[in-house]
C-alpha cells in the first residue's frame, strides 16, 4: 500500500474512514462533499458495510447516535447548512458521551450561501454546534494526505475520549487531487464496557442517555466531562510551525488558507520580510501555548481566514492581546491570494512595534 | 523544470477536468509533486470550467493557479479572463476554431490549433481537449511524450480499450499538427 495514488480530498476521507474500521456511513448529499457519500455507496457493499442515504441530515446524525451506542465506528458527513441541521444530534452525542466522526466540507454562508469554499463555520465547529456545555475535537487538514491521516486519527481520538471528532475541511481541499499514501498502520481497539450490545442475560443493561433531571447528577456528569476535555487539551494539540525560527511576523492559518500563506511566505522572504506561520491542525484544542510563545518574539500576527474573522478571536485570546493581530480574509467562496497576504504583511510592518 | 503552473479553461463538457487529470497522473507516475484543482459552477455542462494543475520538484504550496505559466484556452471568455494573468514569458494555447481573436500580449508565446474543428473532421468528436493537449506537449516540457500511454492507462479503464485508443489518437493528432 506504500505506492502513492492520486485521490480527491473527499474520496480520501472516505477510504481512510474505511481503513479506520468504519463500516457504517449515514449521510445526505450536499455540495461540495457529495463525493464522500458517492464513494461510500460504492465501497461499503464491497466490504459488508452499511451505506445509507438518510431522508435528511437530522435522520443521518440520529442514525450515527444509534450505531455509536453499540460501540461500532460510524460517521456522517455534510457541508455547512447540513451541519447546522445536525446540531441537535451533535449535542446529544456529547450528552451521551458517544464517540463519532463527523465531516464538514465547508461552503460559503450564511443560509444556503454558495457552493464555493469557505471557513466560516469556525465558530460553529469550535464553539457551538448544539446546545449545552460541551466540546469536540476539531481537526483541520491542509492537504489530501492530511484528509487521510486526520480521518484515521479522528476515529482513534473519538474512541479514546468518547467524544465527537469533527474534521473541518473546505471545498478546495475536498475537491482537489493530490498523491496520497494510504499506509496508516494498525487500528487501536478500545474497550467499550458502556456499549449497548445485548446483556445475554448475564450483565446489567447499559443505558445510553443524555437526560438527567436531578441537577446534582447532571452537574457531576458535566464536570467529569470537562476533566476529560482537560486531558485532551493537555495531550492532543497539533500544529505545524513553518519558517518560525527567525520570524518577525507570524501568520496563523489553517486548511486552504495555510497553503496560500505558504506561497506568500516564500515571496515575502524573497523580499527580505521575515514571515513565518503557525498552522493549527487541531482547532480545538487550539495551539494556545505555541502562539503565546511566538508572541514573545514576533512583532505582529496575521490571521488568514476564509471568513469575516473568526479564528482571530482564538489568536487574540491565546496571546492575551500582547501583539497586534491583523485580519486577512476573503469570504463568500473567494480565497485570499498570496498578494492579499503580502499586503497584510506590509500593513503589519507599519504598525507592529 | 522546477515548478509549472498550468491552467485549463473552457466550458463544462469540453473535458477540461479530464485533461488536467491526465497531466496530474503523468506527474505522479514521474515521481513529481502534483496538485489538481477543479473550479466550476453548479451545472454539469455549459457552465465555465477550469482546472489548475501544478507539477513541481518541491512540495506544492497553494493548489490555486492564479498566474499560469501555461494557459490552455478553449473558449473566448477563458482567453479574455486569463490572458493578462499569464506570466511574462509564459505560453498560451488557443483553440482557434472556437476563438477568433489572436493573443494580444507580445511577451508570451502564442500557439493556435483548431482543435474542435480537427476533432469533428477526424471523427474524434469530444476529444478537442486531447488534441490541444497534444499541441501543448509538443511545445512544452511538461512530460516526456513517450509516456502518454502509461498516464492514459491510469485514467481510462482497460475495459474501454476503444476510448484509450481514441484519446491517444487525438493527442498524436495535436502533437503532429503543423
Amino acid at each position: 500500500m506504500s505506492e502513492k495514488v492520486l485521490m480527491k480530498g473527499n474520496e480520501a476521507i472516505a477510504e481512510a474512514a474505511i481503513m479506520a474500521g468504519c463500516r457504517h456511513y449515514f449521510g445526505y448529499p450536499i455540495t461540495p462533499q457529495t463525493e464522500i457519500a458517492a464513494y461510500m455507496s460504492k465501497r461499503m457493499p464491497q466490504i459488508d458495510g452499511v451505506f445509507l442515504q438518510a431522508e435528511s441530515e437530522i435522520a443521518a446524525i440520529n442514525m450515527v447516535i444509534g450505531v455509536s451506542s453499540t460501540g461500532k465506528h460510524v460517521m456522517t458527513s455534510s457541508s455547512s447548512p447540513g451541519i447546522s441541521l445536525k446540531s441537535e444530534g451533535l449535542s446529544y452525542l456529547a450528552g451521551c458521551d458517544l464517540p463519532a466522526f463527523v465531516v464538514n466540507v465547508q461552503r460559503g454562508g450564511p443560509g444556503l450561501g454558495g457552493i464555493q469554499p469557505s471557513q466560516s463555520d469556525y465558530w460553529q465547529a469550535t464553539r457551538a454546534s448544539g446546545h449545552g456545555d460541551f466540546r469536540r475535537i476539531v481537526l483541520a487538514p491542509d492537504s489530501v494526505q492530511e484528509m487521510v491521516s486526520l480521518t484515521f486519527k479522528g476515529f482513534d481520538l473519538a474512541d479514546k475520549y468518547r467524544m465527537t471528532t469533527l474534521l473541518l475541511a473546505d471545498g478546495t481541499i475536498g475537491q482537489m487531487m493530490e498523491p496520497v499514501s494510504l499506509d496508516m498502520g494498525e487500528v487501536t481497539k478500545y474497550e467499550k464496557p458502556w456499549a449497548v450490545t445485548g446483556t445475554k442475560g448475564i450483565r446489567k443493561p447499559n443505558i445510553v442517555n443524555s437526560l438527567f433531571l436531578q441537577p446534582e447528577v447532571l452537574e457531576k456528569y458535566n464536570i467529569e466531562r470537562y476533566e476529560r476535555y482537560k486531558t485532551v487539551e493537555e495531550n492532543e494539540v497539533m500544529y505545524e510551525e513553518y519558517m518560525m525560527d527567525d520570524a518577525e511576523f507570524c501568520i496563523v492559518a489553517f486548511g486552504i488558507a495555510a497553503r496560500v500563506a505558504k506561497n506568500a511566505i516564500k515571496q515575502a522572504r524573497e523580499k527580505g520580510i521575515k514571515a513565518g506561520m503557525i498552522r493549527p491542525i487541531t482547532l480545538w484544542p487550539f495551539p494556545k501555548a505555541a502562539l503565546a510563545k511566538a508572541a514573545e518574539k514576533v512583532r505582529a500576527f496575521i490571521s488568514v481566514e476564509l471568513s469575516m474573522g473568526q479564528m482571530i478571536d482564538d489568536v487574540e485570546l491565546s496571546i492575551r492581546c500582547k501583539k497586534p493581530v491583523i485580519l486577512c480574509s476573503r469570504v463568500g467562496g473567494m480565497i485570499p491570494t498570496p498578494e492579499n497576504v503580502l499586503a497584510a504583511l506590509d500593513e503589519a510592518g507599519k504598525i507592529g512595534g | 523544470m522546477s515548478t509549472k503552473q498550468v491552467l485549463f479553461a473552457g466550458f463544462g463538457g469540453q473535458g477540461i477536468l479530464f485533461t488536467g487529470k491526465f497531466l496530474a497522473y503523468e506527474g505522479l507516475l514521474s515521481g513529481r509533486e502534483v496538485s489538481w484543482l477543479p473550479s466550476y459552477g453548479p451545472e454539469m455542462r455549459g457552465g465555465t470550467a477550469n482546472c489548475s494543475v501544478i507539477l513541481s520538484d518541491t512540495p506544492v504550496g497553494s493548489p490555486i493557479v492564479t498566474n499560469p505559466d501555461i494557459l490552455i484556452a478553449m473558449n473566448l471568455p477563458s482567453l479574455d479572463k486569463y490572458e493578462d494573468a499569464t506570466v511574462s514569458g509564459g505560453q498560451i494555447f488557443v483553440d482557434s476554431s472556437l476563438i477568433e481573436r489572436k493573443v494580444k500580449r507580445s511577451d508570451v508565446e502564442a500557439n493556435y490549433i483548431p482543435a474542435t474543428k480537427l476533432a469533428a473532421d477526424e471523427n474524434l468528436t469530444g476529444l478537442a481537449n486531447m488534441i490541444i493537449l497534444g499541441k501543448v506537449l509538443r511545445h512544452t516540457e511538461l512530460m516526456d511524450y513517450k509516456n502518454v500511454g502509461r498516464a492514459m492507462a491510469k485514467i481510462v479503464s482497460a475495459k474501454r480499450k476503444n476510448l484509450y485508443d481514441l484519446n491517444l489518437k487525438a493527442i498524436e493528432l495535436g502533437y503532429s499538427y503543423e
